[in-house]
């Protein structure tokens, strides 16, 4: 069996966020990368799918140089082998999946099929939660979105997600397009081994061709609530009743 | 929180383990309204104590900087926060060998017994998940133990303030520090204004940013260093302390690996330099994880990686075990590698405490809280006193261009003489071009460009080929040359000339000028206008503070010549003991004299072959100094000697220091004149003659007494010291300064060897030589006595040794050579009666 596993490189915040002047980005000189957490259990899903199946993980990256990092990241996971489509500028969603879909093809083309794509929920950063879906349709493909529980079985994937009144369940045919949620399992670490192994795996560079985008950013605003300082309740045992008020409030004490 | 009070005693900014530690010395030294603030929350706001890796390995090359880790240690232990584990700097390379043998040697010389060399298998015995095969042996130092700095910091900050010494304040950001008249006066902060006359700051990596806010530089900057740490390691599951394996630095590949409760922590500083800007660092809110832990490059890593898995390969290797933290951790370093101690030059009362890492915090801390409360410390400090930088060395260029050199030097092979390459040529002598002509090998000191020899000087090594001998190991003929000690046989035989521009030269001017001297210096200084003293300056302890010489120009005008390293410091302690009213003034004029040496029995007929001036014996008599003219030049002529040869010290303006060459050179050329370079004048020279040297024999911790350089009488002046000196010398010393020779250099191995420096004196049979006061006898000074065809070593020595014709040993690279006494005291190895100085 054959995985796909699409993942982004995203700033890794701190507690507060801080744009850029022009308001396009987020101001990252202080900041790591890292992808986002749904992407990294769609990863180690794929690792132990393969593990357990046998077969090839491919990860597949969209965006600048740099990305190579996240890349042999996963790599450091058991990934075999990686896909980076370079682009100097952030490419929306539209134009995202459909360089996705050329490199998905350009794969079938050389003779290997995936089974299975997973992709994140949405993304850390832009949380667009657009281009699973589209990649699944340009392909014709069925997706289940939002998923945090998957079995393989006999050509076809039993996908569960959680719903506010429990869980849903899909099971639909291979091959198929999954966008995963974090909780879907319990990420490794990467190992020392795992790490040096990674400097060595493959990784296929090209710049995908442009492509007009649907969406235009105009500029970013945060969010109401940043930066909010922490209240202190009280120092010592005199703070206890303060605590159990708060818990109170919250419904976890009665 | 309490508010902020408006006004302090003193306000010490930063609460990692120096900010904490400091506040508690000073309450215990009996400062009270104390503040100490933070711009992050307690217990760690944020520094780089919160991601310190907190081992402590004592031993150190530097005297002081094992004084400072040995105090930290039991402070640490006074805590109860400190967890022996033992700790092993392994080799893998024959040159690391050595430098493990050395380090057994200067464990000794400070007093560090509880140290082995460790063969690869008993390497394996106490760490057995490492790979011996790959290594040749190791230093194993038991005394070696993790601290809990966040604990300590806590316990010091909380035992200040129980006093009623200190206020505390976290999350108070420092905005401004007021600057009135050249002394502080208030700190200016988000939560109100402190009035205060004592600033200290603590900032670690911040450091700089805060005094800029006074208008004073604190050179370091912060730096990258990588850790990772991996986990869990299934050999320490069943752990039941947090770490129960010793130690182990990787020395040869700049790493080290520590157990770390169930898991292995893994620290480098083999990557290349990454430096930052305290300006850039992010503020605790914008941080991932703390301002100082940023984010991992693993790139930087990689090599690291491999290194580990090939020490350590069944945890590193092991599939299971994930790395679970990496960061690149910021941390503080300087120029020179050493801390940052002290009141800074350009604000009075705004002192610095930085660059200082968790293994020697509380032992600065209390050495800097008793400089601040006594004016001086118990351990000598001189090396990380921040005074030691002149202007040039405390810009943002020359701090990067040293870090960058000196980061992968933190686990390197460091030679005694080692230069630095970057950033050189940056103050140079009138002569310099002649020099280049001469092919002078250039060392540098304090910025300037000396030559410690010249190639140009080769044929010299024929004619004294029977008198000089090569160094057969490389380590002992690293930095050094034979023609050396060929140029000191020629100024011996005929005469030399030495380049001595590196001096620093200050006035002291005024009617209160007699005053101001005298009150510093331990000698009369109301001599005849035209007489030049050379006399110690003392701590008010009655230790060393410098060595210096002082000129009397005219009724109202000193002149002051110490040396180029230590001036500005100097300078300093002149500075701050003028007289309140002003009635006195320094001016340094370094950078306005050059000074040319001319020395050897020819001297007088070179001087007096190019001035009319009276230059015989009688009429320019030894101890005196006045203005001749030589050719078209006005020269100050000073009849002193360093090197114990006839000779003066020729003192012209810079520009017109070249001309003075030329003419020295040319009125030499018939006199065989040699150009010779510091490796006389610093070394054989000064040696042969017993001369001690400030930061060698000269310390804090030893007095004029023990060096044997009191004086017939003590003047009836007060001066800084005195009560202390006339204690002194009514007591037994407790050491005497010795001049000793080596009677055989051959090593077990067959090889001649010569000491450098720093080594142990011990008996004979091996057992180390401690004084009544607890200090070891050590070489303090090292190098060849061509004319008395020895290799000489200088050591204090406890009084039942300190005679003349003892048998004692020298301990040079873990092996003993045995020496003998052969001066106790001052009385020179060399022409002892000073009869060619007094020629």
């Amino acid at each position: 069996m054959n995985i796909l596993v699409c993942a982004k490189r995203v700033p890794m915040t701190g507690g507060t966020i801080v744009l850029t002047e022009d308001e396009q980005s987020i101001q990252t000189r202080h900041l790591g990368f890292t992808i986002s957490p749904h992407e990294e259990c769609g990863v180690e899903e794929a690792v132990r799918l393969i593990e357990a199946n046998g077969g090839e993980s491919v990860v597949l990256a969209l965006g600048p140089s740099e990305a190579e990092e996240q890349l042999r990241d996963a790599m450091a996971l058991g990934v075999d082998r990686a896909i980076l489509l370079e682009t100097a500028d952030e490419v929306d969603g539209q134009a995202t999946a459909a360089a996705i879909v050329a490199a998905i093809e350009a794969e079938r083309a050389a003779g290997v099929e995936f089974d299975l794509i997973f992709f994140g929920n949405e993304s850390a950063d832009s949380g667009n939660y657009q281009v699973g879906i589209r990649v699944a349709h340009a392909l014709g493909r069925p997706c289940v979105t939002g998923v945090k529980g998957i079995t393989v079985q006999d050509g076809r994937a039993r996908c569960e997600q959680e719903t506010a009144s429990g869980r849903d369940v899909y099971d639909v045919p291979l091959p198929a397009v999954i966008t995963v949620k974090e909780g879907l399992n319990l990420p490794r670490y990467p190992s020392v081994p795992g790490r040096l192994r990674a400097k060595r795996k493959p990784l296929a560079a090209s710049a995908p061709e442009r492509r007009d985008a649907g969406v235009e950013k105009l500029r970013l605003r945060l969010p109401p609530g940043q930066g909010k300082q922490a209240e202190i309740l009280g120092h010592g045992p005199e703070a206890a009743p303060a605590v159990v008020e708060v818990l109170r409030r919250a419904g976890l004490v009665t | 929180m309490s508010d902020l009070p408006t006004s302090a005693r003193a306000v010490v900014i930063g609460a990692g383990i120096v900010g904490n530690s400091i506040s508690y010395h000073l309450s215990e030294l009996g400062w009270r309204d104390l503040v100490l603030l933070d711009k992050g929350p307690f217990p760690n706001p944020g520094g780089s104590t919160g991601h310190a890796s907190n081992f402590i390995f004592p031993v150190d090359h530097s005297k002081e900087m094992t004084a400072l880790t040995l105090d930290s240690m039991r402070q640490y232990q006074d805590l109860d926060v400190f967890t022996e584990s033992g700790g092993i700097e392994v080799a893998r390379t024959e040159q690391r060998m050595q430098e493990l043998h050395r380090r057994m040697s200067s464990a000794h010389a400070w007093g560090i017994d509880r140290v082995s060399m460790v063969t690869p298998a008993e390497i394996k015995q106490m760490v057995p998940f490492i790979d011996e095969t790959i290594l040749l042996g190791g230093f194993s130092s038991p005394g070696v133990g993790v601290v809990d700095s966040l604990r300590a910091g806590t316990i010091m900050r909380e035992r200040a303030v129980a006093a009623g010494a200190l206020t505390i304040s976290a999350n108070t950001e420092v905005l401004g520090v007021d600057v009135e008249r050249g002394r502080v006066r208030r700190v200016r902060t988000t939560r109100g204004d402190i009035e205060t006359e004592v600033v200290v700051v603590a900032c670690g990596v911040w450091s700089p940013a805060i005094a800029q806010m006074a208008g004073a530089l604190i050179p370091l900057t912060p730096a990258v260093h990588q850790m990772i740490d991996i986990g869990p390691v299934p050999r320490f599951a069943s752990s039941t302390r947090h770490i129960e394996y010793p130690i182990v630095r990787d020395m040869d590949t700049f790493m080290y690996e520590r157990q770390d409760g169930i898991g292995l922590e893994i620290g480098s500083y083999a990557h290349r330099p990454i430096l930052h800007d305290p300006e850039e660092i992010p503020s605790i809110e914008q941080a991932a994880l703390s301002p100082t832990e940023l984010p991992f490059t693993q790139a930087d890593f990689d090599k690291q990686m491999e290194d580990a898995l090939e020490l350590m390969p069944e945890i590193v290797g092991d599939e299971s075990v994930g790395v679970k933290y990496a960061i690149n951790g910021l941390l503080s370093l300087t120029p020179d590698g050493m801390p940052l101690l002290g009141e800074t030059h350009e604000v009075r009362g705004l002192w610095s405490c930085a660059a200082v890492w968790v293994k020697e915090g509380p032992g600065i801390a209390k050495a800097v809280a008793e400089w601040m409360t006594h004016g001086e410390s118990e351990i000598d400090l001189h090396s990380s006193d921040i005074a030691r930088f002149w202007d040039h060395q405390k810009t943002r260029a020359h701090v990067r261009a040293r870090t960058s050199e000196g980061f992968n030097k933190t686990y390197g092979i460091i030679h005694p003489s080692e230069q630095w390459a970057s950033n050189r040529d940056v103050r140079l002598p009138p002569f310099h071009a002649r020099q280049r002509e001469l092919d002078a090998v250039f060392f540098e000191a304090a910025g300037w460009e000396r030559p410690h020899w010249y190639e140009s000087n080769a044929p010299l090594l024929e004619e004294y080929a029977d008198r000089i001998n090569q160094r057969e190991a490389e380590w002992d003929a690293r930095w050094w040359s034979p023609i050396i000690n060929a140029e000191h046989l020629a100024m011996r035989d005929r005469a030399g000339m030495v380049d001595l521009s590196a001096f620093t030269i200050f006035d002291v001017a005024g009617p209160g000028a007699l005053e101001a001297v005298q009150g510093v210096a331990v000698r009369q200084m109301d001599v005849p206008v035209g007489r030049v003293v050379y006399t110690p300056v003392l701590t008010p302890g009655g230790g060393f503070k410098a060595d210096l010489t002082i000129m009397r120009l005219d009724d109202e005008l000193f002149r002051v010549v110490t040396g180029g390293a230590h001036g500005p410091a100097d300078r300093k302690w002149f500075a701050d003991r003028l007289p309140q009213d002003g009635s006195a003034q320094i001016a340094d004029l370094t950078s306005a004299w050059t000074t040319l040496g001319l020395w050897g029995p020819r001297a007088r007929d070179i001087l007096g072959s190019v001035t009319r001036d009276d230059v015989s014996h009688e009429g320019f008599r030894f101890g005196s100094c006045r203005t001749i003219e030589i050719d078209t030049l006005r020269v100050l002529a000073s009849r002193i000697s360093y090197v114990g040869d006839l000779g003066w010290e020729l003192y012209v303006p810079i520009e017109q220091g070249q001309k003075l060459w030329d003419v020295i050179a040319e009125a030499g050329r018939p006199h065989g004149l040699a150009p010779v370079g510091i490796g006389v004048y610093g070394t054989t020279g000064r040696l042969e003659k017993c001369y001690r040297a400030y930061g060698f024999e000269l310390e804090s911790e030893y007095n004029v007494c023990e060096a044997g350089m009191a004086g017939p009488k003590v003047k009836d002046e007060d001066f800084v010291g005195k009560q202390a000196h006339l204690r002194h010398r009514d007591e037994q010393p407790a050491a005497i300064m010795c001049t000793l020779t080596v009677d055989d250099h051959t090593s077990a191995s067959g090889v001649k060897r010569y000491m450098l420096g720093r080594e142990p004196i011990q008996t004979r049979d091996g057992q180390p030589l401690t004084d009544s006061r607890g200090r070891r006898s050590y070489v303090t000074s090292a190098g060849a006595g061509p004319s008395v065809g020895k290799h000489l070593l200088m050591a204090y020595l406890p009084p039942e040794q300190a005679q003349v014709g003892a048998e004692l040993a020298v301990e040079y690279l873990n092996e003993r050579y045995p020496v003998t006494v052969a001066v106790a005291g001052s009385t020179p190895i060399f022409d002892p009666d000073n009869e060619r100085i007094r020629s």
